[in-house]
C-alpha cells in the first residue's frame, strides 16, 4: 500500500518542515480492538458533528440579520428564496442536536470505560466543559429565528437562571440584556451563538484533542488483563482514521436524510405581547432538569424547592466534573463498587425524567 | 485479477469521492449565490420609469408583502399608498372621475393624502415616499 | 352695608383670578360685573339641582338671568327678582323650548360664538313627536332640557355631555327606558336594552367607537321620529351605501315596498340588529329567508342556493388561510399565497354585500369567482408543501455518492485490515 510518507508532496514539506512527529503520531499511535472499541468512535462523531455546525453556521451567518424585525424575516428568507437554504438551515439545527447527544453518549461512554482515570483527568474535566459549553451553543441558537416556541422557552429558560440564589438576578439580566427578554436578548445571544462560544468551544476543544493524542487511548480492564499475545491493536493512521471516515460518512447521510425527510419547521414569529402558548418545552437536553424542577415540592426544609433543585444540580455537575478526582476512604471513586451504579442512575435518571417531560 | 479488483475500488472510491465533492460544493456554491429579492424585507421597490405611467392613472404593486398603490395626479406628481383597505382589507382603486381612491367593498373613499373622507373606513391609508431619480420611480417606507 | 363688602370682596377676588382663569371666572364676573344671582344662590347653598359651574352658558357668561329674567347686577334680591327687570322665574314646560329659541333660533346672535352653528332646532323640535304632543298639552314629553340638562349643558362634543354619542342612549332611556312612562303611549321601553346587544351598541357601548351609530343617527335629534318604511333603507344607507343601492335595484325591493315591508329591517331587525351572519342566508336554522318562504317555492330554493355558495367561499377561504399557516409555519414562501388570499377575502366581503342584489346570476358569479381564486390560491400552497417534502430528487443523487463513496472506504478497510499483535 501506498503510504503517505512516499508521497512528493510530503518529502517536499518534509525537507523544509519537520514532519517527524506528526508521523509518528500518526504512525506509531495504536487503537486496542476488543468488544468496547466503538464506543472510541463516540467522539469522533462528535467533532464531526461540530465541524459541520462551524461549516453550516458559516454559511447561515452569510444571510442571518439579527434584530427583532429582521431575524425571523431572514430565516425565512433563507428557507425559501436562497438555493438550498432549507438544506443548510436544516442540516445545522439537526447537527446540533445530535452534536449534543453524542457528547452525552460519548461522556458516559467514557464513564463505563473509565477512561477518565489517571492520566485522563483532564481529558475528562475539559470534555464536560465542552459538554455545557455545547448546551449553552444549543439554547443560545434556539432563539436565533425568533419564533413564538423559542421566545417563550427562552423567556422561561432565563427565569430559571434568575432563580439561582445570590447571582440569579444578575445572571438574568445578563444573559437577557434587560429585564425581558426582546430584540436585546435576541442581540445577545446572537453574540454567544457566533462569537463567544464558538471561541471558548475552539479552545477547550484543542486542548482535549491534545491531550487525547498525547495521551493515546485508553485500556479498559478487561483489555488491560489479556496475555500480551492477546492483545490486538489496529494502527491509527490509516486504519483507525479510515473506520472513523466511514462512520462519518454514515452520520452525513443519515443527517442529510433527518434533513429531508423530517424538516424543522420555523414556527410563527414572536410577539412578545401575545400570550404563552400552551405545552413550552425546552430543548430536549435540558428536559430532564425542566421536569425535576416541575416535581419538586414548593419547600423543601426552609427553601424554595426550584431553588434547592438548581442548587442540587449545580452540585451534581460540580462533583461529575471533578468525578476522576473524588477520593472516599483514601480510595478512588472510580475504583469503588458504587461508581457503577453511580452512572447507571444518572442514566436512568435523565432518561427517565425526559420521557416523563414529553409524556406528560 | 488482483489488478482488476484494485482498479474497481480505485474507480469506486473515485466516482463516490468525485461525488461526495460535488454534492457538498453545488449546495453551497449555489446556497452563496445571492437571490433575485436581495434582502428579507424589504424597504423599498422600485416601480419602473415615470413615462410607463399616465397622469390621473394609478397601478397597484407589490412592496414585499404588501399591495401598495401607485397613484400619478393631474399634476403629474406621484403619491403611493397602502392599498390595504383600513376597513376589513379589501384593496383599493383610484376612481379616476372623482379623483379620490375607492374601496369598492363598502363604498369607502379616500383622499389623495389617503385620508378617509366617506365611509366605513376608520383611519387614513398608511403613506408611502416615492422618489424619482433619472425618471425612476423608487417606493419606500416612510421611516426610511 | 353687607352687601357693599361682600361686593367689594368678590370684585377684588373676581379681577384677581380674572387674568388667569378667564373661562370659569368670567361667569362669576358676567362681562365683568358680578353675577349677583349666582353670588347669593351659592351663598345660600340655593343653587339648582344638577348645577353645573362648566355649564356652557354659565362660562360663556350667559348667567341665570339669560334664561329666568331679572337682574345680576341688583343687589337686592326682591328688586333683583322682580317683573321690572322681566323675571320669570322657573318657566313653563311648554315654554322652554322658546326660552331657548330667544337665543339659539337667532342666527345673529349664535354666530358670535359658533359662526356655523345651526339655529333651527326649534322648529325641528316641534316637527318631532316630541314636539308635537308638547304643543298638544302633553307635559311629559321630552323638552330641551330633558336630553341637555338644564345647568349643566355642555357641547355634544364633550364626553361630559349627556348628548356626547357614548352617552347619549343613557340619556334617551332615562324616559324611554321607563316602562310605565311608556305604557301611556303604548310603546316598548326595552330599546336600550336591545341596542346595547346590537352590532351598533356593542361597537359604541362596549368597543367605544363613536362612529357608531347612537339613537339619534337613524332617528334624528331634534326631528325625532321613528324613521317611515320609505326613509328606512335611506336611514340605514347613510352609512351601508352599498347594500341600499344594490337593495334599491333589486326585485325584491319592489316586491318589500308592495307588501309594505320595512326594507332593511325585515332581515336585520332594527334595535337589537345583531352582528350579521353568513347563516341569515340560506334554508338553516338561522336563516331570514325561511320567514316567508317555504320549501318549493322559487325564493326557498334560491336562498339554499345563495347560502350554499356564499358557505362554500367562506369555507374555503378559511381552509385556505387554514393551509397559508401551514406553509408559514414551515418557512416556505407565503408571500404569493398571501396576496392570493387577500383576493379571496375581498371576493368574501364583496359577495357578502352582493347578496343585497338578490340577483342569481350575480350572486353565483361573484361566488365563483372567489371560488376560484381561492382553489388557485390553494393550488399555490399545495405546491409549497409538496415541495417542502420533495426535496428528495437531490438527495437521492447526493445520497447515491456518499454511499459508493462509504462502501469503498469499507472495501478498504477490509483489504487492508492489517490488525496487530502486539510486537
Ligand atoms: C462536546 C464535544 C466533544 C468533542 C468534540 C469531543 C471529542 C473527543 C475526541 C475526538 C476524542 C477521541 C476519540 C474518543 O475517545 O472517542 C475524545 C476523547 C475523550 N473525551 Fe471527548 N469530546 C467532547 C466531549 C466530551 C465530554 C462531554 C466528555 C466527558 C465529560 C469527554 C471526555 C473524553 C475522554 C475522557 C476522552 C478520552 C477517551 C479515551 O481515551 O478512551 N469528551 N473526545
Ligand atoms: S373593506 Fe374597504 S370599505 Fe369596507
Amino acid at each position: 500500500m501506498a503510504k503517505l510518507t512516499d508521497s512528493n508532496v510530503f518529502k517536499w514539506l518534509d525537507e523544509r518542515v519537520d514532519l517527524s512527529p506528526l508521523t509518528k503520531l500518526l504512525y506509531h499511535k495504536k487503537v486496542p480492538v476488543h468488544s468496547h472499541t466503538i464506543w472510541y468512535y463516540m467522539g469522533g462523531v462528535t467533532l464531526f458533528l461540530f465541524i459541520v455546525q462551524v461549516f453550516t453556521g458559516i454559511l447561515l451567518l452569510m444571510y442571518y440579520v439579527p434584530g427583532e424585525n429582521s431575524a425571523y424575516e431572514s430565516v425565512q428568507f433563507i428557507l425559501n428564496k436562497v438555493s438550498f437554504g432549507w438544506l443548510i438551515r436544516n442540516i445545522h439545527s439537526w447537527s446540533a442536536n445530535l452534536m449534543i447527544l453524542f457528547a452525552f453518549i460519548h461522556m458516559f461512554s467514557a464513564f463505563f470505560t473509565k477512561a477518565l482515570r489517571k492520566p485522563r483527568e483532564l481529558t475528562w474535566v475539559s470534555g464536560f466543559i465542552l459538554l455545557l459549553l455545547g448546551m449553552f451553543f444549543g439554547f443560545s441558537g434556539y432563539l436565533l429565528p425568533w419564533n413564538e416556541l423559542a421566545f417563550f422557552a427562552t423567556k422561561v429558560g432565563t427565569d430559571i437562571a434568575g432563580a439561582v440564589p445570590f447571582i440569579g438576578d444578575w445572571l438574568k439580566i445578563l444573559l437577557r440584556g434587560g429585564d425581558d427578554v426582546t430584540g436585546a436578548t435576541l442581540s445577545r445571544f446572537f453574540g454567544f451563538h457566533v462569537a463567544i462560544l464558538p471561541a471558548a468551544f475552539t479552545i477547550f476543544l484543542t486542548l482535549h484533542l491534545l491531550l487525547v493524542q498525547r495521551q493515546g487511548m485508553s485500556e479498559p480492564d478487561s483489555f488491560t488483563k489479556l496475555p500480551d499475545e492477546k492483545k490486538k491493536y489496529i494502527s491509527f493512521f490509516p486504519d483507525f482514521a479510515l473506520r472513523d471516515f466511514l462512520l462519518w460518512l454514515i452520520v452525513l447521510i443519515a443527517l442529510l436524510a433527518l434533513t429531508v425527510f423530517s424538516p424543522w419547521d420555523l414556527g410563527i414569529k414572536a410577539d412578545s405581547l401575545a400570550s404563552a402558548p400552551e405545552g413550552i418545552k425546552p430543548e430536549w437536553y435540558f428536559m430532564f432538569m425542566f421536569q425535576t424542577l416541575k416535581y419538586l415540592p414548593p419547600h423543601i426544609w426552609f427553601i424554595e424547592g426550584e431553588v434547592f433543585g438548581l442548587l442540587a444540580f449545580g452540585a451534581a455537575g460540580v462533583i461529575w466534573m471533578v468525578l476522576p478526582f473524588i477520593k472516599i476512604k483514601k480510595k478512588l471513586l472510580i475504583e469503588s463498587k458504587y461508581y457503577f451504579y453511580i452512572g447507571v442512575f444518572a442514566i436512568a435518571f435523565i432518561i427517565i425524567m425526559t420521557l416523563i417531560g414529553y409524556l406528560s | 485479477m488482483k489488478q482488476d479488483r484494485r482498479g474497481f475500488l480505485n474507480t469506486l472510491l473515485g466516482i463516490g469521492g468525485i461525488g461526495a465533492i460535488a454534492s457538498i460544493i453545488y449546495p453551497v456554491f449555489e446556497f452563496l449565490l445571492p437571490p433575485e429579492s436581495r434582502e428579507p424585507t424589504v424597504s423599498s421597490i422600485k416601480a419602473g420609469a415615470i413615462d410607463q405611467y399616465e397622469v390621473n392613472s394609478a397601478k397597484i404593486l407589490k412592496f414585499g408583502r404588501e399591495p401598495v398603490i401607485l397613484i400619478r395626479k393631474d399634476s403629474g406628481e406621484f403619491s403611493a399608498f397602502s392599498a390595504t383597505c383600513t376597513h376589513l382589507d379589501c384593496i383599493v382603486q383610484y376612481r379616476q372621475d372623482t379623483k379620490q381612491i375607492l374601496c369598492a367593498c363598502h363604498n369607502g373613499h379616500y383622499d389623495l393624502k389617503g385620508r378617509n373622507v366617506s365611509g366605513p373606513p376608520p383611519k387614513p391609508l398608511t403613506e408611502f415616499k416615492v422618489s424619482v431619480i433619472n425618471n425612476e420611480i423608487t417606493i419606500s417606507t416612510m421611516e426610511g | 352695608m353687607k352687601n357693599i363688602i361682600r361686593r367689594a370682596y368678590v370684585l377684588f377676588v373676581g379681577t384677581v383670578i380674572f387674568i388667569n382663569l378667564p373661562s370659569t371666572v368670567r361667569a362669576y364676573t358676567l362681562q365683568d360685573k358680578v353675577d349677583n344671582c349666582f353670588v347669593c344662590h351659592q351663598e345660600n347653598e340655593m343653587l339648582p339641582e344638577g348645577f353645573s359651574e362648566n355649564d356652557i352658558h354659565f362660562t360663556s357668561g350667559i348667567g341665570c338671568v339669560g334664561c329666568h329674567g331679572g337682574s345680576a347686577i341688583e343687589e337686592d334680591e326682591e328688586i333683583a327678582m322682580s317683573s321690572k327687570f322681566g323675571f320669570i322665574g322657573v318657566p313653563d314646560k311648554k315654554d322652554i323650548p322658546a326660552t331657548c329659541g330667544k337665543c339659539h333660533s337667532d342666527i345673529e346672535f349664535m354666530r358670535q360664538y359658533r359662526p356655523r352653528i345651526a339655529t333651527d332646532q326649534v322648529s325641528q323640535y316641534f316637527e318631532s313627536v316630541h314636539g308635537k304632543k308638547l304643543k298638544q298639552g302633553d307635559n311629559k314629553v321630552a323638552d330641551c332640557t330633558s336630553c341637555h340638562s338644564a345647568h349643566s349643558i355642555l357641547p355634544v362634543d364633550d364626553p361630559r355631555s349627556s348628548v356626547y354619542p357614548l352617552n347619549l342612549p343613557e340619556t334617551c332611556n332615562h324616559c324611554h327606558g321607563n316602562s310605565d312612562l311608556m305604557y301611556t303611549y303604548k310603546l316598548k321601553s326595552n330599546q336600550y336594552e336591545e341596542y346595547s346587544k346590537s352590532v351598533h351598541g356593542v361597537a359604541l357601548l362596549e368597543h367605544r367607537d363613536i362612529s357608531a351609530p347612537a339613537c339619534n343617527d337613524c332617528h334624528g335629534n331634534h326631528g325625532a321620529t321613528p324613521p317611515g318604511i320609505q326613509s328606512i333603507s335611506h336611514v340605514c344607507g347613510t352609512c351601508h351605501v352599498n347594500n341600499q343601492q344594490y337593495f334599491e335595484k333589486s326585485n325584491l325591493s319592489t316586491i318589500f315596498s308592495e307588501a309594505g315591508f320595512h326594507g332593511c329591517e325585515e332581515c336585520h331587525g332594527y334595535h337589537s340588529i345583531p352582528k350579521p351572519s353568513d347563516d341569515m342566508l340560506g334554508v338553516g336554522e338561522k336563516s331570514v329567508c325561511i320567514k316567508c318562504h317555504d320549501s318549493g317555492d322559487v325564493g326557498y330554493d334560491a336562498a339554499l342556493s345563495w347560502g350554499g355558495k356564499l358557505n362554500e367561499l367562506r369555507t374555503i377561504h378559511e381552509h385556505a388561510a387554514e393551509v397559508l399557516a401551514e406553509v408559514v409555519k414551515k418557512g416556505m414562501n407565503d408571500v404569493d399565497i398571501d396576496f392570493a388570499l387577500k383576493d379571496v377575502n375581498q371576493s368574501l366581503i364583496q359577495l357578502r354585500t352582493f347578496v343585497h342584489t338578490f340577483d342569481s346570476k350575480l350572486i353565483v358569479e361573484k361566488a365563483d369567482e372567489g371560488i376560484v381564486l381561492a382553489n388557485n390560491a390553494l393550488e399555490l400552497a399545495d405546491k409549497e408543501i409538496e415541495e417542502y417534502y420533495n426535496r428528495r430528487i437531490g438527495f437521492g443523487f447526493a445520497t447515491l455518492a456518499f454511499v459508493i463513496l462509504a462502501f469503498g472506504v469499507y472495501l478498504k478497510i477490509r483489504k487492508s485490515s492489517n490488525v496487530k499483535h502486539e510486537s
